[in-house]
């Protein structure tokens, strides 16, 4: 990844009119207590040197699913040219944890942002044939089927994208 | 003959009339995003190619990559079902859902399920089965079937789905903006979302190499769908199978852009199902849905692991034998994005309860249609394809769906049955079947038409215009009794050219030699632009030779006469070539027999002779653009302020220009822009995909005011008030008839604005 390309990145989240905060490890508990909306459920980070602070709930139950504001995730990689986050399928519910609240904050490692989709499906196809599914979310769900574009049909209303340097 | 005329001008008038607006403003705006986001492609046709190499590869190798397909799924823990046709897929279906004694089954959209009817299969054996896509669900309340295969729902309006909920629901509080409608729908989704036994999802992409599904989304209710209830069933025609999970690439970067003009939608799902997140157990709201087995107070409940289970049904259903007809197969190509749909005047105006069959709707619906149903119901609508080829450049699979409906049109044509008819048999010298219909044999034996109406004018126009004789033409070939008919000229292009002694520029002092291709319009009809053509390629220094070239085959071609047509293309080139040896370049005024030159004629001729008509063969004002280029003086030709004062204001240089459809999806619109911009004119260009009337289209009874309708924007554009005082050019006869009919001002091809007086 290069710095071009978190900028590209950026400024495709911009078009999506998704909000992005560059942040570091230290500080990741800190930028997410100031982007998300209680209550507040996750999914564990797959990542090594750090973790979702302890006031995130992680496994949560379906009511807690249903009730939550926010949703955090990992996202393990993303799209530069499109403003896409990729969300890996987990055991511990990171999909779900994705797709119910209203809010979904995506937590990317910057070194993780690859420039476009044919980066991209080098690695979809890696893990897909380690038996993985993954789901590449550009934006908030969306739908036109009600007469006008409206932002939060089945799932998010709202993306916030949390890039890890 | 006459009553079934009378019954499809009526269902279309129906359609135009309740239908017609919300599907306007729907595939306009999808087809104007389509502009927007592929022009934000640098590589978007090396994706087209791409997309279009990956298919024809899967089509070519489709049962090995079933096999393989197999084995994916059946590794990851899942089964493969093929089924041959709807019925045995529904019972396929049935027998899962009854074994999980499914109650409720929650779907997703997929126009392959409506293809199997498995809603109501499911139904009669008492399963509930709630669509959850906010469209499909609107359909499902209205008892309605799509109208679009991406926009199911297209055709309703946000106050028709007000109405429907509201009387379905009986609402409280009145539902009124798109934002209210919505947050309805996903609370009662919601709800049925969270008791759902199956979710049943379509799939757009199948990976053989991995038993991955590509699923296009927006909504999100795929993802509940598949990933709430512990039984996953995909069904998906067996033409979606693709060899690996890095061929979804190009289609991802194209079906969004390509249907709704989204670069990307919202969701792009990869399953590899079973799939790894946990079920969400409603009815066990408080356990956590990893571990199972303990509350969060810490009491213990029924341990419960997530053993999903995973259902791929792959469709038959004719494709297998749609594989081996040389002429649908491309069909198979089809990713469903509805860029033809979107792209087509017609289907703008009147949508797809009109413009399609059982199930599928649009350009491709022919070809879809006469595979799956057959050739009767692809009858019903293939006559609303009037080969325009806009969809043909927006297609990101590249199939030429013109010449699918063609030869399907053939077919109908022959599948008909041996009925002859004297009347029109004498003007009728083709090579197609007795029962072909006589409005197709009039309009597609136009040449002949035309010979005689020139032979015989005045006398055949005051004849034509009569009020018996209209009768006659509407009660036996179908025509339209409001359009004014083409008026036949005594003396033809050619016999104009020959009386003036051949060209006035000398071959010794040629710049040039070039064909003026006398075709029927310009040498019957618009004589006028044959003269202007050749006296403007005089003025750039061009010897002109106008021999005698038998007609393109386009009007033939039109009607689905496809070997009458192919008879032409042997003897125009036969006619042509000598020219061409003789290094004369081929200018053609007519943009739809420049097109049967440049596209259609590779089906007929060798592939020698096309590509020496097609490397020959120019538009008229991209000649001239050609010549002007290469050092031909541009003052010899009429500016704007040479313009004759009597007819407007000379120092008006106001143009407004309506291209060709076939000239446009050539990519030759330009060239008289730039033409007209570099002699001084100020153009504006019509915004429309085609004016509607389509060669001989808009003359028939059934479809005249289909016709008017899909020409109702360029009316719109050059009556309004920046336009309303240009001057109206269009390259195409049948464009010039149209504007006449829709405007009240003279029109003219750009060639005679240009010829030097």
């Amino acid at each position: 990844m290069t710095t071009a390309t978190l900028s590209t990145f950026e400024r495709s989240l911009g078009r999506l009119d998704v909000e992005s905060t560059r942040t570091s490890a230290d500080e990741l508990g800190e930028t997410l207590a100031s982007v998300t909306l209680d209550p507040v459920v996750g999914a564990p980070l797959p990542f090594e040197n750090y973790s979702l602070p302890d006031w995130i709930r992680t496994d949560p139950t379906p009511a807690e699913l249903e009730q939550a504001k926010t949703g955090v995730t990992a996202a393990e990689m993303a799209v530069a040219d499109y403003g896409s986050v990729v969300i890996r399928a987990t055991p511990d519910a990171t999909e779900q944890v994705s797709l119910f609240p209203d809010v979904h904050v995506a937590v990317v490692r910057a070194a993780d942002v690859v420039p476009g989709m044919p980066e991209a499906f080098e690695r979809l196809a890696e893990w897909t044939a380690e038996g993985d599914s993954a789901i590449v979310a550009t934006g908030p769900s969306a739908t036109a089927d009600m007469g006008a574009l409206v932002k939060g049909a089945h799932g998010p209303k709202e993306v916030h994208v949390v890039v890890v340097e | 003959m006459s009553s079934t005329r009378d019954e499809k001008a009526a269902r279309i008038r129906h359609f135009l009339a309740t239908e017609g607006d919300a599907v306007a403003e729907g595939t306009r705006g999808f087809n104007a995003g389509r502009y927007e986001s592929v022009a934000r492609l640098d590589d978007y046709e090396e994706l087209k190619d791409r997309a279009r190499a990956i298919k024809e590869d899967a089509i070519e190798r489709l049962p090995e990559l079933v096999d393989q397909l197999r084995e994916s799924v059946e590794a990851n823990g899942g089964t493969l079902y093929v089924a041959d046709d709807a019925d045995d897929a529904n019972r396929y279906i049935r027998e899962v859902a009854e074994r999980k004694d499914a109650e409720t089954l929650v779907k997703s959209k997929s126009m392959t399920t409506e293809e199997l009817e498995v809603n109501d299969a499911l139904q009669s054996d008492g399963v509930d089965v709630v669509e959850t896509d906010l469209g499909e669900w609107v359909i499902q309340l209205a008892d309605e079937a799509p109208s679009h295969i991406v926009a199911p729902a297209i055709h309703k309006s946000r106050e028709g789905i007000a109405d429907l909920f509201e009387a379905t629901f009986d609402t409280e509080e009145p539902l009124e903006t798109a934002e209210e409608l919505t947050a309805f729908a996903r609370e009662k989704l919601g709800e049925r979302i969270a008791e759902a036994d199956v979710g049943m999802t379509g799939a757009n992409f199948i990976a053989a190499d991995s038993g991955t599904l590509l699923l296009v989304t927006s909504e999100g209710n795929a993802r509940k769908s598949a990933v709430v209830p512990d039984t996953h069933v995909a069904v998906a025609g067996v033409e979606k199978i693709v060899p690996s999970v890095t061929d979804f690439q190009p289609f991802v970067e194209l079906i969004g852009r390509s249907g709704t003009g989204q670069d990307i939608t919202s969701y792009i799902s990869l399953l590899t199902p079973p799939v790894d997140s946990p079920t969400v157990e409603f009815d066990d709201p408080d356990v956590p849905m990893t571990a199972g087995g303990t509350e969060r107070d810490g009491s213990s409940v029924p341990s419960r692991t997530s053993d999903r289970e995973f259902h791929l049904v792959l469709v038959d259903n004719g494709r297998m034998a749609m594989r081996e007809d040389e002429q649908l197969k491309e069909t198979l190509y089809c990713i469903r994005c509805s860029a033809c749909a979107n792209s087509c005047g017609n289907f703008q105006s009147v949508g797809g309860h009109a413009f399609g069959g059982e199930t599928y709707s649009g350009g491709i619906a022919t070809g879809w249609e006469t595979g799956i149903e057959g050739l009767d119901v692809a009858a019903e609508f293939n006559d609303l394809c009037t080969g325009c080829s806009r969809c043909v450049n927006a297609c990101p699979v590249k199939i030429d769906i013109p010449w699918i409906n063609t030869v399907v049109r053939d077919r109908i044509n022959r599948g008909e049955g041996g009925r002859l008819d004297f009347l029109v048999e004498g003007l009728t010298p083709d090579a197609e079947p007795g029962g072909l219909d006589l409005g197709k044999r009039f309009f597609g034996n136009f040449s002949t038409v035309a010979k005689l109406g020139s032979a015989t004018a005045p006398v055949s126009n005051w004849l034509a215009g009569t009020r018996p004789a209209r009768r006659l033409l509407a009660e036996t070939v179908g025509v339209d009794p409001r359009r004014e008919l083409p008026a036949f000229r005594r003396e033809t292009f050619r016999a104009w050219f020959e009386r003036r002694g051949g060209s006035e520029v000398p071959q010794a002092r040629a710049r040039r030699e070039a064909v003026v291709y006398p075709d029927l319009y310009t040498n019957h009809v618009q004589v006028e632009r044959g003269k202007a053509a050749v006296k403007t390629l005089e003025a750039l220094g061009v010897h002109v030779v106008v021999p005698d070239v038998p007609s393109s085959g386009r009007a033939p071609l039109s009607q689905g006469m496809v070997s009458t047509a192919e008879g032409h293309a042997h003897e125009v080139y036969a006619a042509l070539a000598e020219h061409i040896d003789a290094d004369r370049d081929v200018v053609v005024v007519e943009p739809s027999d420049l097109a049967m030159f440049r596209r259609e004629y590779e089906k007929f001729l060798a592939p020698k002779s096309f590509e020496r008509l097609d490397m020959h063969s120019y538009e008229v004002m991209e000649y001239v653009y050609g010549l002007l280029h290469a050092g031909a003086e541009s003052t010899l030709l009429s500016a704007p302020d040479e313009r004759d004062a009597d007819e407007r204001d000379a120092d008006d240089a106001g143009v407004a220009y309506h291209s060709h459809c076939q000239q446009r999806t050539l990519g030759l619109e330009s060239y008289t822009v730039a033409v007209l911009e570099d002699l001084g004119y100020d153009v504006v260009t019509s915004e429309t995909e085609c004016c509607g009337m389509a060669g001989s289209f808009g003359y028939k009874r059934e479809y005249y005011e289909l016709s008017m309708d899909v020409g109702e924007p360029i009316r719109e554009q050059f009556e309004a008030a920046d336009a309303a005082d240009r001057a109206v050019v269009a390259s195409g006869t049948s464009c010039l008839e149209q504007l006449d009919a829709l405007l009240s001002r003279p029109t003219q091809h750009p060639v005679e604005l240009v010829a030097p007086r």
